[in-house]
Protein backbone atom coordinates (compact mmCIF):
# COMPACT_ATOMS: atom_id res chain seq x y z
CA UNK A 1 0.00 0.00 0.00
CA UNK A 2 1.36 3.29 -0.80
CA UNK A 3 0.95 7.21 0.64
CA UNK A 4 0.55 9.68 -0.89
CA UNK A 5 2.84 12.34 1.39
CA UNK A 6 1.26 15.16 2.64
CA UNK A 7 2.77 18.54 2.63
CA UNK A 8 1.28 21.34 4.96
CA UNK A 9 1.71 24.76 2.33
CA UNK A 10 0.62 27.67 3.40
CA UNK A 11 -0.81 29.43 0.30
CA UNK A 12 -1.17 33.12 0.15
CA UNK A 13 -4.66 33.17 2.03
CA UNK A 14 -2.24 32.44 5.30
CA UNK A 15 0.22 35.28 5.14
CA UNK A 16 -2.12 37.34 3.88
CA UNK A 17 -1.93 39.73 6.98
CA UNK A 18 -5.02 41.13 8.64
CA UNK A 19 -5.11 45.35 7.80
CA UNK A 20 -2.12 46.73 10.34
CA UNK A 21 -0.27 43.46 10.76
CA UNK A 22 3.46 43.83 9.60
CA UNK A 23 4.21 42.82 6.04
CA UNK A 24 4.77 39.18 6.28
CA UNK A 25 8.34 39.11 5.01
CA UNK A 26 8.37 35.14 5.50
CA UNK A 27 6.32 34.37 2.65
CA UNK A 28 8.85 34.99 0.30
CA UNK A 29 11.12 32.62 2.18
CA UNK A 30 8.01 30.25 2.17
CA UNK A 31 7.80 30.36 -1.44
CA UNK A 32 11.22 29.35 -2.23
CA UNK A 33 10.49 26.31 -0.03
CA UNK A 34 6.56 25.45 -1.46
CA UNK A 35 8.01 25.94 -5.21
CA UNK A 36 4.98 23.56 -6.49
CA UNK A 37 2.42 26.34 -4.98
CA UNK A 38 1.09 29.50 -6.67
CA UNK A 39 3.59 32.06 -7.66
CA UNK A 40 4.38 34.23 -5.26
CA UNK A 41 4.24 37.06 -6.54
CA UNK A 42 0.20 37.01 -6.79
CA UNK A 43 -0.81 38.36 -3.49
CA UNK A 44 2.41 41.00 -3.16
CA UNK A 45 1.27 44.28 -4.01
CA UNK A 46 -2.22 43.92 -1.98
CA UNK A 47 -0.22 42.50 1.00
CA UNK A 48 2.42 45.03 0.69
CA UNK A 49 -0.27 48.26 -0.04
CA UNK A 50 -2.20 47.05 3.04
CA UNK A 51 1.11 47.36 5.26
CA UNK A 52 1.94 50.62 4.14
CA UNK A 53 -1.35 52.04 4.04
CA UNK A 54 -1.83 52.44 8.23
CA UNK A 55 1.43 53.81 8.97
CA UNK A 56 1.22 56.20 5.98
CA UNK A 57 -2.35 57.26 7.63
CA UNK A 58 -0.51 57.54 11.28
CA UNK A 59 2.15 59.31 9.95
CA UNK A 60 0.11 62.01 8.35
CA UNK A 61 -1.82 62.43 11.73
CA UNK A 62 0.91 63.50 13.41
CA UNK A 63 2.27 65.79 11.26
CA UNK A 64 -0.76 67.30 11.19
CA UNK A 65 -0.88 67.30 15.01
CA UNK A 66 2.51 69.01 14.44
CA UNK A 67 1.24 71.78 12.70
CA UNK A 68 -1.58 72.43 15.10
CA UNK A 69 1.12 72.72 18.06
CA UNK A 70 3.27 74.88 16.14
CA UNK A 71 0.35 77.32 14.51
CA UNK A 72 -2.28 76.65 17.56
CA UNK A 73 -1.13 75.88 20.53
CA UNK A 74 2.21 77.73 20.62
CA UNK A 75 1.99 81.53 20.56
CA UNK A 76 4.61 83.29 17.96
CA UNK A 77 6.59 84.58 20.32
CA UNK A 78 7.21 80.87 21.80
CA UNK A 79 7.20 79.32 17.87
CA UNK A 80 10.72 78.66 18.21
CA UNK A 81 10.62 75.45 20.84
CA UNK A 82 8.95 73.56 17.74
CA UNK A 83 9.23 74.73 14.25
CA UNK A 84 6.65 73.97 12.06
CA UNK A 85 7.19 71.03 9.74
CA UNK A 86 8.40 72.53 6.36
CA UNK A 87 10.51 74.43 8.40
CA UNK A 88 12.73 72.50 9.43
CA UNK A 89 12.76 70.76 5.94
CA UNK A 90 13.89 73.83 4.68
CA UNK A 91 16.45 74.70 7.16
CA UNK A 92 17.69 71.31 8.05
CA UNK A 93 17.04 68.73 5.03
CA UNK A 94 17.01 71.26 2.39
CA UNK A 95 19.88 73.37 3.80
CA UNK A 96 22.91 71.26 2.18
CA UNK A 97 25.48 73.16 4.51
CA UNK A 98 23.55 71.98 7.29
CA UNK A 99 22.54 68.66 6.57
CA UNK A 100 25.89 67.69 5.17
CA UNK A 101 27.34 68.61 8.43
CA UNK A 102 24.54 66.57 10.45
CA UNK A 103 25.15 64.04 7.68
CA UNK A 104 28.90 63.86 8.47
CA UNK A 105 28.18 63.57 12.48
CA UNK A 106 26.12 60.84 11.57
CA UNK A 107 28.84 58.48 9.66
CA UNK A 108 31.42 59.24 12.37
CA UNK A 109 28.64 58.26 14.89
CA UNK A 110 27.77 55.35 12.67
CA UNK A 111 31.35 54.33 12.44
CA UNK A 112 31.84 54.28 16.15
CA UNK A 113 28.94 52.28 16.63
CA UNK A 114 29.73 49.67 14.06
CA UNK A 115 33.57 49.41 15.51
CA UNK A 116 31.79 48.83 19.19
CA UNK A 117 28.80 46.46 18.27
CA UNK A 118 31.50 44.15 16.28
CA UNK A 119 33.68 44.14 19.23
CA UNK A 120 30.67 43.63 21.05
CA UNK A 121 30.04 40.61 18.79
CA UNK A 122 32.91 38.86 19.18
CA UNK A 123 33.23 39.17 23.10
CA UNK A 124 30.03 37.96 23.85
CA UNK A 125 30.10 35.46 21.10
CA UNK A 126 33.36 33.75 22.76
CA UNK A 127 32.25 34.59 26.10
CA UNK A 128 28.46 32.72 25.99
CA UNK A 129 30.09 30.15 23.61
CA UNK A 130 32.45 28.67 26.92
CA UNK A 131 29.73 29.68 29.73
CA UNK A 132 27.94 26.78 27.27
CA UNK A 133 30.68 24.29 27.96
CA UNK A 134 31.12 25.07 30.81
CA UNK A 135 29.18 25.43 33.99
CA UNK A 136 31.35 26.64 35.99
CA UNK A 137 32.85 29.91 33.74
CA UNK A 138 28.54 30.68 33.54
CA UNK A 139 28.05 30.34 37.11
CA UNK A 140 31.32 32.63 37.15
CA UNK A 141 30.70 34.97 34.51
CA UNK A 142 26.68 35.51 35.12
CA UNK A 143 26.37 37.73 37.66
CA UNK A 144 28.94 40.30 36.46
CA UNK A 145 26.91 40.08 33.04
CA UNK A 146 23.81 41.00 34.73
CA UNK A 147 26.13 43.44 36.75
CA UNK A 148 27.00 44.87 33.80
CA UNK A 149 23.47 45.62 32.13
CA UNK A 150 22.34 47.10 35.79
CA UNK A 151 24.71 49.58 35.05
CA UNK A 152 23.25 53.06 34.71
CA UNK A 153 25.10 54.14 31.29
CA UNK A 154 24.78 57.97 32.24
CA UNK A 155 26.97 57.33 35.65
CA UNK A 156 30.00 55.24 33.89
CA UNK A 157 30.03 58.15 30.87
CA UNK A 158 32.30 60.32 32.89
CA UNK A 159 34.84 57.31 33.72
CA UNK A 160 35.35 56.14 30.68
CA UNK A 161 36.45 59.35 29.78
CA UNK A 162 38.08 60.02 32.90
CA UNK A 163 40.31 56.66 32.19
CA UNK A 164 40.11 55.97 28.62
CA UNK A 165 39.96 60.04 26.87
CA UNK A 166 37.61 61.76 25.56
CA UNK A 167 38.30 60.07 22.04
CA UNK A 168 36.70 57.60 19.81
CA UNK A 169 38.21 54.65 22.35
CA UNK A 170 36.33 56.18 25.52
CA UNK A 171 32.92 56.37 22.71
CA UNK A 172 33.87 53.13 21.35
CA UNK A 173 33.79 51.31 25.16
CA UNK A 174 30.66 53.07 25.40
CA UNK A 175 28.83 51.36 22.76
CA UNK A 176 30.74 48.10 23.61
CA UNK A 177 29.44 48.18 27.47
CA UNK A 178 25.78 48.91 26.36
CA UNK A 179 25.54 46.53 23.73
CA UNK A 180 27.43 43.45 25.52
CA UNK A 181 24.86 42.20 27.37
CA UNK A 182 22.24 41.20 24.99
CA UNK A 183 24.37 39.41 22.98
CA UNK A 184 26.00 37.13 25.40
CA UNK A 185 22.60 36.43 27.10
CA UNK A 186 20.91 35.83 23.79
CA UNK A 187 23.51 33.64 22.64
CA UNK A 188 23.97 31.41 25.64
CA UNK A 189 20.23 31.20 25.43
CA UNK A 190 20.29 30.05 21.76
CA UNK A 191 22.67 27.62 22.62
CA UNK A 192 21.44 26.04 25.21
CA UNK A 193 18.51 25.79 23.22
CA UNK A 194 18.72 22.77 21.08
CA UNK A 195 16.33 20.06 22.18
CA UNK A 196 17.47 16.89 24.63
CA UNK A 197 16.30 14.47 21.88
CA UNK A 198 19.04 16.19 19.14
CA UNK A 199 21.72 15.68 22.01
CA UNK A 200 20.82 12.71 22.69
CA UNK A 201 21.09 11.81 19.20
CA UNK A 202 24.33 13.39 18.56
CA UNK A 203 25.70 11.27 21.82
CA UNK A 204 24.44 7.88 20.55
CA UNK A 205 26.29 8.52 17.36
CA UNK A 206 29.54 9.66 19.13
CA UNK A 207 29.47 12.98 18.25
CA UNK A 208 32.95 14.99 19.92
CA UNK A 209 32.47 18.10 21.34
CA UNK A 210 33.14 20.49 18.92
CA UNK A 211 30.86 18.69 16.06
CA UNK A 212 28.44 18.87 18.53
CA UNK A 213 28.74 22.26 19.11
CA UNK A 214 29.32 23.10 15.17
CA UNK A 215 26.41 20.73 13.85
CA UNK A 216 23.90 21.29 16.82
CA UNK A 217 24.40 24.02 19.32
CA UNK A 218 25.81 26.63 16.96
CA UNK A 219 22.71 26.64 13.88
CA UNK A 220 20.10 25.85 16.72
CA UNK A 221 21.53 29.70 18.55
CA UNK A 222 21.21 31.27 15.20
CA UNK A 223 17.62 32.73 15.93
CA UNK A 224 17.97 33.97 19.54
CA UNK A 225 21.59 35.59 18.18
CA UNK A 226 20.07 37.57 15.59
CA UNK A 227 16.91 38.53 18.22
CA UNK A 228 20.40 39.89 20.32
CA UNK A 229 22.06 41.44 17.37
CA UNK A 230 19.16 43.74 16.21
CA UNK A 231 18.75 44.63 19.93
CA UNK A 232 22.45 45.13 20.67
CA UNK A 233 22.43 47.01 17.03
CA UNK A 234 20.19 49.75 18.45
CA UNK A 235 21.81 50.05 21.66
CA UNK A 236 24.70 50.42 20.37
CA UNK A 237 23.54 53.64 18.13
CA UNK A 238 22.47 54.88 21.43
CA UNK A 239 25.92 54.68 22.73
CA UNK A 240 27.18 55.94 20.51
CA UNK A 241 25.28 59.20 20.50
CA UNK A 242 25.27 59.22 24.05
CA UNK A 243 29.38 58.96 24.26
CA UNK A 244 29.71 61.20 21.94
CA UNK A 245 27.49 63.34 23.62
CA UNK A 246 30.07 63.52 26.26
CA UNK A 247 33.19 62.99 24.77
CA UNK A 248 34.68 66.02 22.60
CA UNK A 249 37.66 65.18 21.31
CA UNK A 250 38.03 63.84 17.18
CA UNK A 251 35.84 64.57 14.98
CA UNK A 252 32.57 65.29 16.15
CA UNK A 253 29.51 63.14 15.81
CA UNK A 254 25.96 63.40 15.92
CA UNK A 255 26.27 63.79 19.63
CA UNK A 256 28.18 66.94 19.98
CA UNK A 257 25.75 68.35 17.33
CA UNK A 258 22.66 67.85 18.89
CA UNK A 259 24.10 69.30 22.36
CA UNK A 260 25.54 72.66 20.32
CA UNK A 261 22.28 72.76 18.10
CA UNK A 262 20.38 72.56 21.68
CA UNK A 263 22.49 74.84 23.12
CA UNK A 264 22.08 77.28 20.59
CA UNK A 265 18.38 77.01 20.03
CA UNK A 266 18.70 75.99 16.62
CA UNK A 267 15.37 74.24 16.76
CA UNK A 268 15.20 73.03 13.33
CA UNK A 269 18.63 72.14 13.04
CA UNK A 270 18.20 69.76 16.11
CA UNK A 271 14.72 68.59 14.89
CA UNK A 272 16.63 67.37 12.07
CA UNK A 273 19.68 65.63 13.95
CA UNK A 274 16.84 63.61 16.09
CA UNK A 275 15.01 62.84 13.29
CA UNK A 276 17.98 60.83 11.91
CA UNK A 277 19.59 59.57 14.60
CA UNK A 278 16.05 57.63 14.65
CA UNK A 279 16.39 57.06 11.19
CA UNK A 280 19.65 55.15 11.63
CA UNK A 281 18.69 53.24 14.47
CA UNK A 282 15.61 52.09 12.31
CA UNK A 283 18.48 51.24 9.27
CA UNK A 284 20.45 49.66 11.98
CA UNK A 285 17.46 47.58 13.14
CA UNK A 286 16.23 46.83 9.43
CA UNK A 287 19.56 46.01 8.19
CA UNK A 288 20.12 43.19 10.86
CA UNK A 289 16.34 42.37 9.91
CA UNK A 290 17.07 41.57 6.76
CA UNK A 291 20.46 39.62 7.26
CA UNK A 292 18.53 37.46 9.74
CA UNK A 293 16.01 36.72 6.96
CA UNK A 294 18.89 35.89 4.61
CA UNK A 295 20.47 33.62 7.07
CA UNK A 296 17.41 31.47 8.36
CA UNK A 297 14.35 32.87 6.98
CA UNK A 298 14.38 29.37 4.68
CA UNK A 299 14.03 27.20 7.90
CA UNK A 300 12.88 29.33 10.64
CA UNK A 301 9.34 29.61 11.85
CA UNK A 302 8.92 33.16 13.16
CA UNK A 303 8.39 35.87 10.90
CA UNK A 304 10.99 38.77 10.67
CA UNK A 305 9.16 42.39 11.37
CA UNK A 306 10.53 45.36 9.88
CA UNK B 1 -0.99 -16.24 19.90
CA UNK B 2 -1.43 -19.06 21.98
CA UNK B 3 -1.85 -17.23 25.48
CA UNK B 4 1.31 -16.39 27.93
CA UNK B 5 4.32 -18.07 27.55
CA UNK B 6 7.12 -18.57 29.67
CA UNK B 7 7.41 -15.49 31.71
CA UNK B 8 10.35 -15.75 33.11
CA UNK B 9 12.68 -15.42 29.76
CA UNK B 10 16.40 -16.87 30.13
CA UNK B 11 19.01 -14.29 28.78
CA UNK B 12 20.30 -15.47 25.40
CA UNK B 13 23.74 -14.34 24.99
CA UNK B 14 23.06 -14.78 21.05
CA UNK B 15 20.86 -12.19 20.54
CA UNK B 16 21.47 -9.26 18.78
CA UNK B 17 20.25 -7.35 21.91
CA UNK B 18 19.98 -8.74 25.22
CA UNK B 19 18.49 -7.54 29.00
CA UNK B 20 19.93 -9.53 31.69
CA UNK B 21 18.36 -8.89 34.82
CA UNK B 22 18.25 -4.76 34.24
CA UNK B 23 16.88 -2.61 36.99
CA UNK B 24 16.63 1.10 37.60
CA UNK B 25 16.25 3.13 40.67
CA UNK B 26 16.82 6.80 39.84
CA UNK B 27 18.57 9.05 42.10
CA UNK B 28 15.39 10.55 43.19
CA UNK B 29 14.42 7.12 44.65
CA UNK B 30 11.82 6.07 41.70
CA UNK B 31 12.24 2.42 40.90
CA UNK B 32 11.18 2.44 36.85
CA UNK B 33 12.33 -1.17 36.20
CA UNK B 34 12.92 -4.29 37.42
CA UNK B 35 14.48 -7.81 37.10
CA UNK B 36 14.09 -7.40 33.19
CA UNK B 37 15.34 -10.03 31.08
CA UNK B 38 14.71 -10.74 27.33
CA UNK B 39 16.87 -10.95 24.06
CA UNK B 40 16.16 -9.71 20.68
CA UNK B 41 17.62 -11.53 17.64
CA UNK B 42 17.98 -10.45 14.21
CA UNK B 43 15.14 -11.10 12.21
CA UNK B 44 13.01 -10.51 15.53
CA UNK B 45 10.79 -7.51 16.24
CA UNK B 46 9.61 -7.36 19.78
CA UNK B 47 7.71 -4.78 20.91
CA UNK B 48 7.01 -3.99 25.04
CA UNK B 49 3.71 -2.13 25.80
CA UNK B 50 2.83 -1.13 28.91
CA UNK B 51 1.17 1.85 30.63
CA UNK B 52 1.87 5.81 30.20
CA UNK B 53 4.86 5.87 32.93
CA UNK B 54 5.45 2.47 33.50
CA UNK B 55 9.24 2.89 32.05
CA UNK B 56 9.17 1.56 28.82
CA UNK B 57 10.82 4.83 27.07
CA UNK B 58 14.08 4.33 30.04
CA UNK B 59 14.48 0.96 28.83
CA UNK B 60 15.60 2.17 25.51
CA UNK B 61 17.94 4.66 26.99
CA UNK B 62 19.25 1.97 29.02
CA UNK B 63 19.62 -0.31 26.02
CA UNK B 64 21.15 2.57 23.95
CA UNK B 65 23.77 2.96 26.74
CA UNK B 66 22.14 6.98 27.03
CA UNK B 67 21.48 5.73 30.23
CA UNK B 68 23.26 3.20 32.71
CA UNK B 69 21.23 0.75 34.81
CA UNK B 70 21.42 0.71 38.51
CA UNK B 71 21.61 -3.39 38.27
CA UNK B 72 21.79 -5.89 35.39
CA UNK B 73 23.65 -5.97 31.91
CA UNK B 74 23.10 -5.30 28.34
CA UNK B 75 24.55 -7.06 25.92
CA UNK B 76 24.34 -4.98 22.14
CA UNK B 77 26.69 -3.68 19.55
CA UNK B 78 26.49 0.09 19.94
CA UNK B 79 28.63 0.73 17.09
CA UNK B 80 25.68 1.28 14.57
CA UNK B 81 22.57 1.70 17.00
CA UNK B 82 19.01 2.88 15.00
CA UNK B 83 17.09 4.85 17.31
CA UNK B 84 13.87 6.55 16.21
CA UNK B 85 12.78 9.26 19.43
CA UNK B 86 9.26 9.62 20.05
CA UNK B 87 9.70 13.48 18.48
CA UNK B 88 11.25 12.83 14.73
CA UNK B 89 14.71 15.42 16.19
CA UNK B 90 15.14 16.36 12.79
CA UNK B 91 17.33 19.70 12.65
CA UNK B 92 15.04 22.91 11.50
CA UNK B 93 18.19 24.46 9.61
CA UNK B 94 18.83 21.25 7.27
CA UNK B 95 16.31 19.96 4.30
CA UNK B 96 15.03 16.13 4.19
CA UNK B 97 18.38 14.97 2.40
CA UNK B 98 20.67 17.08 4.57
CA UNK B 99 18.93 15.71 7.55
CA UNK B 100 18.87 12.08 6.15
CA UNK B 101 22.63 12.30 5.80
CA UNK B 102 23.16 13.68 9.41
CA UNK B 103 24.13 10.07 10.72
CA UNK B 104 26.11 9.38 8.01
CA UNK B 105 28.31 12.62 8.33
CA UNK B 106 28.80 12.02 12.41
CA UNK B 107 30.31 8.57 11.47
CA UNK B 108 32.96 9.99 8.77
CA UNK B 109 31.24 8.88 5.46
CA UNK B 110 32.25 10.44 2.43
CA UNK B 111 29.93 13.00 0.26
CA UNK B 112 29.66 10.69 -2.49
CA UNK B 113 28.94 7.74 -0.04
CA UNK B 114 26.27 10.27 1.97
CA UNK B 115 24.63 10.81 -1.30
CA UNK B 116 24.06 6.81 -2.12
CA UNK B 117 22.93 6.23 2.03
CA UNK B 118 20.62 8.79 1.36
CA UNK B 119 19.26 8.34 -2.10
CA UNK B 120 18.47 5.22 -0.76
CA UNK B 121 17.12 5.63 2.32
CA UNK B 122 14.79 8.47 1.12
CA UNK B 123 13.40 5.56 -1.80
CA UNK B 124 13.13 3.14 1.17
CA UNK B 125 10.43 5.81 3.36
CA UNK B 126 9.07 6.99 0.15
CA UNK B 127 10.44 10.77 0.50
CA UNK B 128 11.56 11.02 -3.54
CA UNK B 129 10.68 14.57 -4.49
CA UNK B 130 10.91 16.22 -1.14
CA UNK B 131 15.00 16.17 -0.48
CA UNK B 132 15.11 19.91 -0.79
CA UNK B 133 12.24 20.65 1.62
CA UNK B 134 12.98 21.85 5.56
CA UNK B 135 11.24 20.57 8.35
CA UNK B 136 8.93 23.31 8.61
CA UNK B 137 6.73 22.31 5.56
CA UNK B 138 6.06 18.69 6.45
CA UNK B 139 3.95 16.93 7.87
CA UNK B 140 4.24 14.88 11.37
CA UNK B 141 4.27 11.83 9.45
CA UNK B 142 6.32 13.44 6.76
CA UNK B 143 8.83 13.94 9.81
CA UNK B 144 8.91 10.74 11.01
CA UNK B 145 9.86 9.06 7.62
CA UNK B 146 12.15 11.40 7.53
CA UNK B 147 13.69 10.64 10.71
CA UNK B 148 13.13 6.41 10.07
CA UNK B 149 15.24 7.29 6.56
CA UNK B 150 18.22 9.05 8.62
CA UNK B 151 18.05 5.91 10.80
CA UNK B 152 18.07 3.91 7.90
CA UNK B 153 21.18 5.25 6.07
CA UNK B 154 23.21 3.28 8.86
CA UNK B 155 21.90 -0.07 8.19
CA UNK B 156 21.92 -1.09 11.97
CA UNK B 157 21.96 -4.23 13.32
CA UNK B 158 19.15 -3.02 15.90
CA UNK B 159 16.48 -1.13 15.62
CA UNK B 160 15.00 0.34 19.09
CA UNK B 161 11.64 2.55 18.41
CA UNK B 162 10.82 4.64 21.41
CA UNK B 163 6.73 5.50 20.33
CA UNK B 164 7.71 6.94 17.61
CA UNK B 165 4.43 6.74 15.91
CA UNK B 166 2.07 8.56 18.73
CA UNK B 167 1.87 12.18 17.92
CA UNK B 168 0.57 10.98 14.59
CA UNK B 169 -3.13 10.69 13.49
CA UNK B 170 -4.69 7.38 13.10
CA UNK B 171 -4.80 6.88 9.56
CA UNK B 172 -0.92 7.90 9.15
CA UNK B 173 0.08 5.78 12.11
CA UNK B 174 -1.68 2.52 10.29
CA UNK B 175 0.73 3.89 6.89
CA UNK B 176 3.79 4.14 9.06
CA UNK B 177 3.36 0.67 10.88
CA UNK B 178 2.58 -1.35 7.58
CA UNK B 179 6.32 0.64 6.35
CA UNK B 180 7.89 -0.30 9.28
CA UNK B 181 6.74 -4.16 9.06
CA UNK B 182 8.15 -3.44 5.76
CA UNK B 183 11.43 -1.88 6.30
CA UNK B 184 11.79 -4.52 8.93
CA UNK B 185 11.01 -7.96 6.30
CA UNK B 186 13.67 -5.90 3.76
CA UNK B 187 16.58 -4.93 5.86
CA UNK B 188 16.34 -7.82 8.62
CA UNK B 189 17.27 -5.96 11.94
CA UNK B 190 16.66 -6.97 15.06
CA UNK B 191 13.68 -4.60 16.00
CA UNK B 192 12.71 -3.42 19.55
CA UNK B 193 9.69 -1.18 19.57
CA UNK B 194 8.30 0.63 22.16
CA UNK B 195 4.43 1.73 22.23
CA UNK B 196 1.01 2.04 24.05
CA UNK B 197 -1.19 1.22 20.86
CA UNK B 198 -1.92 -2.68 21.15
CA UNK B 199 -3.20 -2.69 17.76
CA UNK B 200 0.33 -1.27 16.79
CA UNK B 201 2.03 -3.85 18.75
CA UNK B 202 0.45 -6.88 17.38
CA UNK B 203 0.51 -5.50 13.61
CA UNK B 204 4.28 -5.22 13.60
CA UNK B 205 5.36 -7.41 15.89
CA UNK B 206 6.85 -11.10 15.94
CA UNK B 207 6.62 -11.23 19.75
CA UNK B 208 4.55 -8.63 22.46
CA UNK B 209 5.80 -8.43 26.01
CA UNK B 210 3.28 -6.43 28.14
CA UNK B 211 5.03 -4.21 31.00
CA UNK B 212 3.13 -3.76 34.04
CA UNK B 213 2.96 -0.61 36.22
CA UNK B 214 6.08 1.28 37.76
CA UNK B 215 8.62 -0.57 38.59
CA UNK B 216 8.21 -2.24 35.07
CA UNK B 217 8.21 -5.59 35.01
CA UNK B 218 7.97 -8.27 32.05
CA UNK B 219 4.46 -9.84 33.15
CA UNK B 220 3.37 -11.23 29.70
CA UNK B 221 4.30 -12.26 26.34
CA UNK B 222 2.34 -12.72 23.40
CA UNK B 223 4.10 -14.62 20.13
CA UNK B 224 2.27 -13.19 17.04
CA UNK B 225 1.54 -15.68 14.74
CA UNK B 226 1.19 -13.58 11.57
CA UNK B 227 3.33 -14.29 9.08
CA UNK B 228 5.02 -11.40 6.60
CA UNK B 229 4.34 -8.98 4.73
CA UNK B 230 0.83 -8.21 6.51
CA UNK B 231 -1.52 -6.51 4.56
CA UNK B 232 -3.91 -3.46 6.02
CA UNK B 233 -6.71 -6.21 6.40
CA UNK B 234 -5.32 -8.33 8.80
CA UNK B 235 -6.52 -5.55 11.41
CA UNK B 236 -9.93 -7.10 10.23
CA UNK B 237 -9.04 -10.88 10.91
CA UNK B 238 -10.88 -12.17 14.14
CA UNK B 239 -7.87 -14.23 14.88
CA UNK B 240 -6.31 -10.69 15.29
CA UNK B 241 -9.10 -9.07 17.38
CA UNK B 242 -8.59 -11.94 19.86
CA UNK B 243 -5.26 -11.60 19.77
CA UNK B 244 -5.06 -8.29 20.80
CA UNK B 245 -8.00 -8.63 23.36
CA UNK B 246 -5.52 -11.11 25.03
CA UNK B 247 -2.82 -8.55 25.19
CA UNK B 248 -5.35 -5.79 26.28
CA UNK B 249 -6.74 -7.95 29.28
CA UNK B 250 -2.86 -8.65 30.70
CA UNK B 251 -2.44 -4.61 30.00
CA UNK B 252 -5.50 -4.07 31.90
CA UNK B 253 -4.63 -6.88 34.50
CA UNK B 254 -0.66 -5.34 35.18
CA UNK B 255 -2.02 -1.97 36.23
Amino acid sequence: MTTIPDVTRPGPEDTDGHPGSAPDVSLEADALVHAPGPPPGASRPRTALRAAVPPLVLGSALIGLWYVISYVILEPHRRFLLQPPHQVLDNGFLDWDAYSRILRALWNSTQVALIGLGIAISIGFFLATIMSQAKMVERAVFPFAVTLQAIPILAIVPMIGFWFGYGTTARVIVCIIISLFPIIMNTLFGLQSAERGMHDLFTLHHANRLTRLRKLMFPAALPAVFAGLRISAGLSVIGAIVGDFFFGQGEAGIGQLLRRYASQLDGEELLTSVIMSSALGVVVFWTFGWIQKLVIGKWHETEVLG
Amino acid sequence: MKGETDLVMTSNTNGALSFDGIGMIFPDGTEALQEITFSIDRGEFITVVGPSGCGKSTLLRIASGLLEPTAGSVEVDRDRLGYVFQDATLLPWRTVRQNVELLAELHGFDTAERKRLSTAAIDLVGLQGFENHYPKSLSGGMKMRTSLARTLTLKPPVFLFDEPFGAVDEITREHLNEETQRLFQSEGFAGLFITHSISEAVFMSTKVLVMSNRPGRIVASFDVPFGYPRQPQLRFDPEFALLSGEVSLALRGST
